[in-house]
């Protein structure tokens, strides 16, 4: 027992005595207390980088620059009341913001933040936990928080966060296929599902970071895949205002619903933190040769590259208008998943050889043409010249396809 | 039998016991809840004590998966189903749908203990298989045993899982097939 923890983690190379447990519990609080910081500091940081992009003030009166702005709403949220719509399914509404949250806070215990530690004789890895499955857990935690929102859409009893509820399930659902499949590509080129091995193959400097040795179409698809898995925008119908009130949160209100913000934010920074681990590095940095101090340069690294692509969430959320419902699904199913299907194949292929490679690389692009191909004729079928359905102005309902398919073909 | 000798410590009962606790309230809960909703919570619960039980035993990757597939993505679609059709019809347990399923369902349950005792007799407890081990080694725990279970299913078990492959393929194919009946519809039927 004591030979497969320690093969997972050197804190428990001489078995678990009572210093060791210490470390986790102090680890585990220091984890969370810097996520929760982190929360505080991020919801600040994207309402005055907003305001900025938007010509405007934001949050300034709470605090130098406003940054105490969130703990201000977050005592108003607790202190409001807390209301249990009368069509209500109870024990679920209660249920489900808990199911937001504890994904949320799961999924950073797999990222490394520094290297390892050496603490009273013991090594410390700067990381919560580093479990066998390692990335899979980030996969679990995120297909469990899809419980979250759908349930709290569900339970409310209400038309609008029903809508919302079917809308999160499946489009969180289409987008872990092709976050699966990136995924798939760095656990083939690194040969470990450890967080803290992926981390290792990528620290011999900048053209050894997974964003560069596996191209970068791995690195554009999970970026894409994992904003549409955060449900923040331009992927933020599930939430959207102007079509739903406010999407599966529209029932909720006092802590419950700042439960809900907070797990929105939890997963902003953490899977930023995730995009850093598996792309860029991690930890990995140039360190200058000071002693006793060594350690402290890889954290800084590391957040420096969660804060830039925390910044990006912020900016993609100013810049880019909201997708439409279908072009959504459009996106995820049609060209998001063959993508990284395709390259997953072409990355094994380089992987056992060059020949095998660009044998690949020539599937990859047959396949691409045919599926071109079916599109196209799918898309004629549908809504081209030769279907009876000519559309004048507006995309036609469901219904109305069907008949028009079913009548041509007769 | 498994090749290593097993030790029962405190927290290893502790975690049988929770995982066990977890399985059974939520296998119950499946079959005597009410409304649809909580039966396939009840069946979250059920999977999650199964991969809970799946790391205690070191198959971490099978805990994943077990969260990923049937959690994740399984039952995720159970309650869009549910959530479509409305959860406001109960239906009634004294008239029965299918004449004679209660014959059927108490001989289908006769076979399954009767098949489930033999494997407990003539086989491995656990797995129901022969024996649990690749080219005669034993699985090793902790992160090699991902490696050995992929060497597995594609070398040995290739056939079996290449024909699962296709069989899933097929019930996708088959399924599109069924849900695309070529018929002109009654405009009043079109719920959009």
């Amino acid at each position: 027992m004591s030979s497969l923890l320690s093969s997972v983690d050197p804190l428990f190379a001489h078995g678990v005595p009572f210093a060791v447990v210490l470390i986790i519990l102090i680890k585990v609080l220091v984890g969370f207390g810097a996520l929760m910081g982190a929360v505080t500091l991020m919801i600040w940081f994207e309402r005055k980088a907003i305001s900025d992009m938007q010509s405007r003030i934001g949050p300034q009166r709470w605090g130098p620059f406003g940054m105490f702005q969130t703990l201000a709403d977050g005592l108003k949220l607790i202190l409001k009341e807390d209301l249990v719509p009368e069509q209500a399914d109870r024990f679920v509404f209660k249920l489900a913001p808990y199911l937001v949250v504890v994904p949320a806070l799961i999924t950073f215990s797999i990222v490394p933040i520094g290297g390892t530690l050496d603490i009273a004789g013991h090594q410390v890895m700067l990381q919560i936990a580093n479990p066998p499955m390692g990335i899979l857990l980030m996969l679990a935690m995120s297909g469990v928080s899809v419980y979250g929102v759908m349930l709290a859409g569900w339970s409310s009893g209400s038309k609008y966060p029903l809508l919302s509820s079917v809308r999160a399930s499946a489009q969180m659902i289409s987008y872990e296929a092709a976050l699966g499949m990136t995924i798939v590509t760095i656990v083939l080129a690194t040969g470990s599902l450890s967080t803290h091995n992926i981390v290792d193959a990528q620290s011999g400097g900048i053209w050894h970071w997974n964003l560069i040795r596996l191209g970068i179409i791995p690195f554009v698809v999970f970026i894409i895949a994992i904003t549409a898995e955060l449900n923040r925008p331009p992927f933020d119908v599930v939430e959207g205002e102007s079509e739903l009130v406010g999407g599966f949160h529209t029932e909720y209100s006092s802590i419950r619903f700042g439960l809900f913000y907070l797990a929105e934010f939890m997963n902003t920074i953490t899977m930023s933190a995730i995009i850093v681990t598996l792309f860029l590095g991690g930890p990995a940095g140039w360190v200058p040769s000071v002693a006793h101090l060594r350690w402290v340069f890889p954290i800084v690294w590391f957040l420096a590259k969660t804060v830039t692509f925390a910044f990006c969430y912020v900016w993609f959320r100013a810049a880019l208008p909201r997708f439409r419902y279908d072009q959504l699904m459009d996106m995820g199913w049609k060209k998001l998943i063959p993508l990284s299907l395709g390259w997953v194949l072409i990355v094994a292929g380089f992987l056992i050889r060059p020949a095998w490679g660009f044998l690949m690389v020539a599937v990859v692009l047959l396949a691409w043409i045919l599926l071109t191909r079916a599109f196209d004729l799918g898309y004629t079928r549908e809504r081209g010249d030769e279907s009876v359905l000519r559309t004048v102005g507006r995309r036609p309902l469901p219904g109305e396809v069907l008949r028009a398919t079913t009548d041509e073909e007769e | 039998m498994l090749g290593v000798t097993l030790q029962y410590t405190w927290p290893s009962i502790l975690i049988f016991a929770t995982s066990a606790l977890l399985i059974l309230v939520g296998a119950i809960g499946v079959i005597t809840l009410a409304n649809p909703v909580h039966a396939a919570l009840s069946l979250i619960m059920t999977l999650f004590g199964v991969a809970v039980a799946f790391v205690a035993q070191s198959a971490d990757f099978l805990a994943a998966v077990q969260i990923i597939v049937y959690a994740g993505a399984i039952v995720v679609l159970f309650l869009f189903v549910i959530m479509f059709l409305g959860v406001d019809r109960r239906d009634s347990v004294t008239v029965d749908p299918l004449v004679g399923q209660r014959v059927f369902a108490a001989v289908g349950v006769l076979i399954t203990v009767a098949g489930l005792i033999t494997l407990m007799a003539r086989s491995h407890w656990v797995t129901g298989a022969m024996s649990v081990s690749t080219h005669g080694h034993a699985l090793t725990t902790g992160s090699q045993n991902v490696k050995q279970l992929g060497t597995a299913i594609f070398t040995t078990y290739l056939f079996a899982f290449e024909a699962t492959a296709a069989l899933l393929i097929i019930a996708v194919v088959g399924a599109v097939m069924l849900a695309r009946r070529e018929r002109v519809p009654n405009p009043e039927e079109i719920d959009v």
